[in-house]
């Protein structure tokens, strides 16, 4: 790591600064003046305000811009952004998948899009309706009982499925004290198990990258109330012993939650029911195609066995003789439900579920089940052709992802996080860095489905090509990474160190 | 005169009269990257060898830190919150963490001196 240490960018060598379309764009805040205005307001008429001593005095300091400066401005913003549109998105374990514009457009028809939560129930028939439908794929595509369609994202989905387990030892008479997290798990699975009020108990990985056996039994005791293993792992690699792992966990008297951010890889091939699984979320914002990644808000509906569905959280949608209705209290549940609260206002991500409705229906089952096998075989494409020059540490085949670690990197000066930005020059989002932590300098390459082999080849080049450049001595081409980009390396250290989170006009250049 | 012991957790600690001082190791600090904050215990605070008594957050991670041995958390290295990167610099001098009056010196006896942690280091790269 380079400590506090940014490359000046590279003049232009224009007038401006500017380079070609990509142009220097200052702050609103610098190109607007606060006294003038972009659009004519009429003049208050003079009334009073009833405000009292509230009224403002001085002036707000917002600039005054008109229409095409502010379209221009977020226009050259969203320019410099990278997105999934823009180029290929191999950023492993976050699914980059490509979001079908057949999504979009229904999702914006006005019947659906301009719907409000607080319509009557008999105006939105159709929207419960589309809920329900997608609920009953997403159950019918796990094998589970039932479905929480409110979490409003992967770790939302992760506190339903640890509430709902919670909620079912409180009503066997002992809410327990420890959830057992493997270390391959996603991040995010301990901070769910702690703020349910668990303590977190880590479970080491074998030399293959998967749970060791004998430590889970060894840590499984009458205080676990579940554990939490993300299958595929965030190796890449599928927990083989799953069936045992499950059949373990249930005889300890405890619950099995499947993190399901992975369940790309799966989908369509296996019901994870038949895994022994109680509780899991699905990321309809990775498997289901709808935008993310700052493009969207996610979705994290929460699948659940028959001994946790009663559990559920309000609210949800069910279908009577001839109509739909949204169960919303405790009373209209009925008697064997015990919803353990509720964890959303309204419904959930309304607009997500229809995205990914659209998803299933235009795939099909069979489609689905393409996407999985795709996903895996496009991530096996890349491991096959770059563990001659990139290091990988655990055999393959892989699941939807690949994993390598720095090995190939050793005393050529080069970490992971030069290479990536070195990637950046070349056109590319850089893979996921340094996770997961179970291996060394990780470079962890999620191609999805989405991606053609021609797509692949060329990056495969690109990534041999830099590998080759590392090897060949030539550091200093990576430390002065990225050479093209409107900023170059930044000083992250000194970004989470001293923040500057606020403009203000004194501070500024 | 102090006497110094690693845990495989890549934490060490020097003892002295049932007090230890906690830091994490060069090795460590190495691995992390640049430290950006550190969360320290609070004062008073019983903990069990084992626990995860902080937390020390670089560019690339956040990791926990977990104690050595058991016993009372009676100081903490207040300089970590205005400069984290003394880890970096003095991991296992200025960069400690914090002081913990040791309520079972027995436990001592499962951590490494240096020599077996060198050798330890040496055979993880």
């Amino acid at each position: 790591m380079i400590e506090g240490q940014v490359f000046p960018s590279v003049p232009a060598g224009t007038v401006t600064g500017n380079r070609g379309l990509v142009v220097e764009e200052p702050l609103l805040f610098e190109q607007g003046s606060v006294a003038g205005s972009g659009v004519d307001l009429p003049e208050p008429r003079d009334v009073p305000d009833g405000l009292g001593g509230f009224r403002r005095t001085t002036p707000i300091g917002l600039p005054g811009l008109s229409e095409p400066q502010v379209v221009r401005h977020y226009t050259r913003l969203s320019q410099k952004n990278y997105s999934i549109d823009a180029g290929f998105y191999p950023l492993g374990s976050c699914t980059m998948k490509y979001n079908p514009r057949l999504n979009e457009k229904l999702a914006r028809l006005s019947g659906l899009g301009d719907l409000h939560p607080f319509q009557p129930i008999s105006t939105v028939q159709g929207a419960l309706e589309m809920m329900h439908s997608l609920a009953v794929w997403l159950m019918e595509l796990t094998g589970m009982a039932g479905v929480a369609m409110s979490p409003a994202a992967g770790a939302h989905g992760e506190l339903c499925g640890i509430m709902a387990i919670r909620a079912a030892q409180e009503a066997k008479g002992n809410p327990r004290k420890i959830i057992l997290v493997p270390e391959s798990a996603h991040g995010t699975n301990p901070a769910s198990a702690s703020l349910c009020g668990y303590s977190v108990v880590a479970i080491p990985a074998t030399s293959e990258g998967r749970v060791d056996i004998a430590a889970l039994k060894e840590k499984l005791s009458d205080e676990v109330a579940g554990i939490m293993l993300t299958n595929p792992n965030t190796c890449g690699l599928f927990e083989r012993d799953v069936r045992e792992i499950a059949d373990l966990v249930h005889a300890a008297g405890a619950f099995f939650y499947m993190d399901g951010a992975n369940f790309n890889a799966l989908i369509g091939r296996v019901k994870v029911a038949d895994l022994g699984v109680d509780a899991m979320h699905i990321n309809l914002h990775k498997t289901f195609s709808t935008p993310h990644g700052g493009g969207g808000p996610g979705a994290g509906p929460t699948v659940l066995s028959p001994a946790l569905v009663a559990f559920a959280p309000l609210p949800f949608v069910r279908k009577t003789k001839d109509a739909f209705e949204l169960v919303e209290t405790r009373a209209q549940a009925g008697e064997a439900a015990h919803p353990f609260g509720r964890m959303k206002g309204f419904h959930g991500q309304f607009g997500v579920m229809l995205r990914a409705l659209a998803y299933a229906m235009s795939l099909g089952k069979d489609g689905l089940r393409q996407t999985s096998g795709d996903a895996v075989l496009n991530a096996n494409y890349l491991l096959a052709r770059l563990k001659d020059v990139l290091t990988a540490p655990f055999d393959g085949p892989c699941m939807h992802e690949a994993l390598f670690d720095d090995g190939f990197l050793k005393d050529t000066g080069v970490t992971t996080l030069d290479f990536a930005k070195a990637l950046i020059d070349e056109g590319y989002h850089p893979m996921t860095m340094y996770f997961p932590l179970v291996v060394h300098g990780a470079l962890l390459m999620e191609p999805t489905e989405s991606e053609s082999k021609q797509t692949l080849d060329v990056f495969i080049d690109t990534v041999r090509g830099l590998a080759a450049k590392a090897l060949a001595g030539d550091a200093d081409f990576f430390h002065a990474a990225p050479r093209l980009t409107p900023r170059r390396r930044l000083d992250e250290t000194l970004a989470a160190r001293k923040p500057v989170l606020r403009w203000r006009p004194d501070v500024a250049d | 005169m102090a006497k110094v012991y690693f845990s495989e957790d890549h934490e060490w600690i020097s003892v002295e009269g049932g007090v230890g001082i906690v830091g994490i190791t060069e090795y460590a600090q190495e691995q992390l990257g640049d430290v950006v904050f550190v969360e320290l215990p609070e004062l008073g605070t019983e903990v069990e060898k084992g626990d995860d008594v902080a937390v020390v957050e670089s560019v690339k991670a956040a990791s926990e830190v977990y104690s050595p041995v058991s016993g009372e958390i009676v100081e903490i290295n207040e300089d970590l919150a205005e400069a984290p990167g003394l880890v970096n610099q003095h991991a296992e001098a200025d960069g400690w963490f914090y002081k913990i009056v040791l309520s079972d010196e027995t436990e001592l006896d499962d951590l490494m001196n240096r020599k077996d942690y060198d050798a330890f280091v040496e055979d993880l790269d």
